[in-house]
């Protein structure tokens, strides 16, 4: 064996098994590396009420109720099986609309309702222009004649 | 590749593509950052700062494509011992940086009005970082062996094992839940970006890898003649 074909087989065997320990570092990691909790995973895992956790999904479409104090907002956060009630005092920011991706910093009250001290909103993989807000992306082509200015 | 294993010829073929690859990427990323701050529409959620991404994403790509370059470049200098494999991959680690950088920064500017936070750490923004910090150790390893013996077999060792953060980052976004969203761009299926930035987003993006290569190109050159003056003072105090 030619010193080049061994050094190609060790290069190779190392790359194997560095790829290996990575996929087995990620599956062990699995959801604890995960940035919040959906919805379901509250409905799972049960977390303590009062225990600090970071809840994530998508604000259900008329769910927001502001409050006549103007500050307050009450919103039921869902991930398609699970719906989870939360209430924020404080500024949203701009991209905190109905059916968009919200994560907030938080704890369960004893009575199931979760109350947010922080609200970060989430963008999803959409973006599309305001034109054509409206239109239903997944089954319309792309249509760019219409944008030109 | 062996071809241009003599630094001869590889001169011979960079010396030619270095403006070419500098004044195309110019033109390009001018062309691109015009087109994409003038003639796009805002975006229904985020508005005008939509528009960073022309920025943001191509620099998180070559970012990325940077590593894997660095990464091609020490395995042919393990295996094949390729002359000019250390030089590449030396070259290619500072752009490499600084747009990892660039990609951090202008994420962290659009982060703060879209989102409400300049950062998190979820599991994209981390990978992110950690490219980052790869890239300054690597710089660091790399000089330091050259200057003290001349070999980079370390630096080059280091540069195969950190292409295992490379699918960490692509795959943050699907194997755990993450602040950041997930891939708007796929080559085969369907992109959820629409056509009017999708364009320039191209546009933009071939400009800066042209830009990238031309970088790679003039510290290839600058790092061959380091090479050459040293091994002529080297012979000139033996003599």
């Amino acid at each position: 064996m030619k010193a080049k074909h061994q050094r190609l087989t060790l290069a190779l065997l190392a790359l194997v098994a560095l790829v290996g320990a990575g996929l087995l570092g990620a599956y062990a990691l699995q959801d604890q590396a995960s940035y919040f909790y959906t919805p379901s995973d509250i409905v799972e895992k049960k977390p303590e009420a009062g225990t600090a956790i970071r809840l994530g999904g998508m604000v259900e479409e008329g769910s927001i109720e502001r409050s006549a104090d103007g500050v307050t907002v009450h919103f039921i956060v869902q991930d398609g099986t699970a719906r989870q009630k939360v209430t924020y005092t404080g500024i949203t920011p701009d991209l905190f609309v109905e059916g968009s991706g919200v994560v907030a910093d938080g704890r369960l009250d004893g009575q199931g309702l979760f109350v947010a001290e922080t609200l970060l909103a989430k963008h999803d993989e959409n973006y599309i222009p305001r034109e054509l807000e409206g239109i239903d992306m997944t089954s319309s082509e792309h249509k760019t004649e219409t944008l030109v200015q | 590749m062996h071809a241009y294993a003599n630094p001869t010829r590889f001169l011979s073929l960079a010396r030619p593509l270095t403006p070419f690859l500098l004044f195309g990427g110019i033109a390009m990323v001018l062309v691109a950052c015009a087109w994409g701050l003038l003639a796009t529409p805002a975006e229904r959620l985020q508005g005008d700062t939509v528009k960073i991404i022309f920025v943001h994403v191509p620099m998180a790509w070559l970012g990325m494509a940077g590593w894997t370059g660095i990464a091609i470049a020490s395995l042919s200098e393990l295996i094949w011992r390729h002359p000019l494999a250390s030089h590449a991959a030396r070259a290619i680690a500072v752009p490499g940086a600084l747009f990892s950088l660039l990609c951090l920064v202008t994420g962290s500017v659009w982060g703060r009005p879209a989102w409400g936070t300049w950062w998190v750490w979820d599991g994209r923004l981390t990978s992110m970082l950690v490219l980052f910090f790869l890239y300054l150790a690597y710089i660091v390893l790399a000089n330091e062996t050259r200057k003290t013996s001349g070999q980079s077999r370390i630096a080059a060792i280091f540069g195969v094992i950190g292409i295992i953060n490379l699918p960490i980052i692509r795959f943050s976004v699907e194997w755990w839940e993450t602040q950041h969203q997930g891939t708007s761009i796929s080559l085969m299926g369907k992109s959820t970006i629409d056509a009017v930035y999708l364009w320039p987003l191209l546009i933009s993006a071939i400009g800066f890898s042209l830009l990238f290569g031309a970088i790679v190109l003039m510290r290839m050159r600058a790092s061959l003649a380091q090479t050459k003056v040293d091994a002529r003072l080297k012979r000139m105090a033996a003599e």
